[in-house]
C-alpha cells in the first residue's frame, strides 16, 4: 500500500467523496441548518464527533457483531453518540442548542454516519476509519459552512453574524428554503467543474 | 478473528450487549449533565427576570397560576420601600410553528411593556427564532417595547393588529404575540393581591 495512503483516507472526505457535494448525503440537516454560517459550522461539527465516535466504535466490534443484525447493533451506536452529543451541548452550549434545535437528535437519522459506518468502519482498520470519520465530518462541515455562508451573505448581508451590508439589500429567499436549492446547485456544479479540472 | 456467525444466541447477545453498553453510557452522561443542564435553565430564567424588569430590590415568590391549558409563572417586583415596581410573566404557548414557545415578559406597574426574553422556542431558524429580536426592533411597527396592550391591538397587522409580523413567519409572530396577550392578562389580575414581606422574597442582588 502507498505510503500515504492514511491521508489520502482523511482527504477524501473534503474533495473527491464530499458528502454534500459528491455523495449528495444527508440533505435533510445540509438544506436546514444552514440558514447561517454559525448554524451550519456547529452542524457540521457535532455531526464529525458523531461520525468519528460511530466508525472507531463499529471498527472495533466488526467482527463480534454477527452480519445479521449490523444495522440495529449501528443504529444503537450512532444513537448513543448523538445523545451525548445532545445532552452534552443542551448543558454546556444551551444557545447553540437552542438554534439548531430538532437537527441534533436527527444525527441519528443521518445517512452519511450510517453510510460510513457500513461502507468503510464494517471493513476497515480502527485507525483508518477514524482517518475516515474525521475526514468525512469536516468534509460534511467544510460544505456546511459555505453553504450557511452564502445563504447568510446573501440573504441578510451578515457573515458569522458581522454585517457587511444593510439588511434591507439582503434577498430573503437565500434564508428559506428555496435559496438553499439553489445554492447547494451551484456549489454541486462548481465542485464537480473542480474536480474534473 | 473470524466473523461470528448469525446464529440466533449470536445475535441475541451481541445486541443485548451493545444495547447494555449504550444504556450504562448514557445515564452516566444523563447524571453528570443533569446538574449542569438545571443550572442553565435557571440562570437563564433569573436572568431574563432581570432583563426584562424595570430596577427593582426584591421579587416575590413566584405565583403560579394555571389558565385553561397554559401554566403562567407571575414575579412581582419591589423596589426598597416595598413598593410595586411591575412584574414579570412567563407563559408558553403550544400554537408556534414548531412546538412550544416559553417566554418572559416585563411590565411595569401601568401595565407597559418594559422588554420580553424568550427562553424557550422550536421556531425555523432564521426565520421564526428572530422573534428573540424581532419585537424589540425600534423599526417600523415591528416593536412592542414601552407599549401597553390595554391600548395598543397586540395582533399582527394582517389579522387588523397593531405590530407587523415576523416577515415569513407569521404563525410564530401570531403565537408569539397571543403569549404576550396573556402574560398581561394575567399581570392585570395579580398585580394588586398581597405585597410579599420583605422575608420571603428573593433579593435582587442574589440573580446573577
Amino acid at each position: 500500500m502507498p505510503k500515504n495512503s492514511n491521508l489520502k483516507v482523511f482527504l477524501n472526505g473534503f474533495i473527491n467523496e464530499n458528502p454534500t457535494f459528491v455523495l449528495i448525503l444527508g440533505m435533510c440537516p445540509t438544506l436546514a441548518t444552514t440558514s447561517s454560517a454559525i448554524n451550519g459550522l456547529s452542524m457540521g461539527l457535532a455531526t464529525t464527533f458523531v461520525l468519528f465516535g460511530s466508525n472507531v466504535v463499529i471498527s472495533m466490534l466488526k467482527k463480534i457483531i454477527p452480519d445479521n443484525v449490523r444495522i440495529p447493533a449501528y443504529v444503537v451506536v450512532i444513537a448513543t453518540f448523538v445523545s451525548v452529543v445532545q445532552m452534552s451541548m443542551q448543558a454546556y452550549l444551551p444557545a447553540l442548542y437552542e438554534s439548531l434545535g430538532i437537527f441534533i437528535p436527527l444525527i441519528v437519522v443521518n445517512c452519511i454516519v450510517l453510510g460510513r459506518a457500513e461502507a468503510f468502519a464494517a471493513k476497515n482498520t480502527v485507525f483508518k476509519s477514524a482517518l475516515d470519520g474525521l475526514g468525512m465530518g469536516l468534509g460534511f462541515s467544510m460544505a456546511l459552512t459555505m453553504l450557511g455562508s452564502i445563504r447568510e451573505i446573501l440573504g441578510t448581508g451578515k457573515a458569522f453574524g458581522y454585517t457587511l451590508f444593510p439588511d434591507k439589500y439582503g434577498m430573503l429567499i437565500f434564508v428559506l428554503a428555496p435559496g438553499a436549492f439553489i445554492a447547494l446547485g451551484y456549489l454541486i456544479a462548481l465542485m464537480s467543474k473542480l474536480k474534473k479540472a | 478473528m473470524a466473523q461470528l456467525k448469525s446464529s440466533f444466541k449470536n445475535m441475541v447477545l451481541v445486541l443485548s450487549g451493545i444495547a447494555l453498553f449504550a444504556a450504562t453510557t448514557l445515564a452516566s452522561v444523563y447524571e453528570f449533565t443533569k446538574a449542569p443542564i438545571e443550572a442553565s435553565k435557571v440562570a437563564k430564567q433569573q436572568h431574563a427576570i432581570k432583563e426584562v424588569l424595570p430596577a427593582f430590590d426584591h421579587l416575590s415568590r413566584p405565583l403560579k397560576i394555571a389558565d385553561g391549558n397554559e401554566n403562567m409563572v407571575v414575579y412581582k417586583a419591589f423596589d426598597a420601600t416595598n413598593q410595586f415596581v411591575g412584574a414579570a410573566v412567563e407563559t408558553s404557548s403550544n400554537n408556534g410553528f414548531a412546538g412550544k414557545i416559553v417566554i418572559m415578559v416585563g411590565f411595569d406597574k401601568s401595565g407597559n411593556i418594559v422588554n420580553y426574553s424568550v427562553l424557550e422556542q422550536k421556531e425555523t431558524p432564521g426565520l421564526g427564532t428572530r422573534m428573540v429580536e424581532w419585537f424589540k426592533t425600534n423599526k417600523g411597527k415591528q416593536s412592542i417595547i414601552g407599549k401597553n396592550p390595554a391600548t395598543t391591538n397586540l395582533t399582527v397587522s394582517k389579522d387588523g393588529g397593531d405590530i407587523d409580523a415576523i416577515t415569513a413567519s407569521t404563525i410564530s409572530s401570531r403565537a408569539f404575540l397571543f403569549t404576550v396577550h396573556n402574560a398581561y392578562k394575567a399581570f392585570t389580575s395579580n398585580k394588586n393581591e398581597v405585597v410579599a414581606s420583605i422575608n420571603d422574597s428573593i433579593k435582587s442582588n442574589s440573580i446573577q
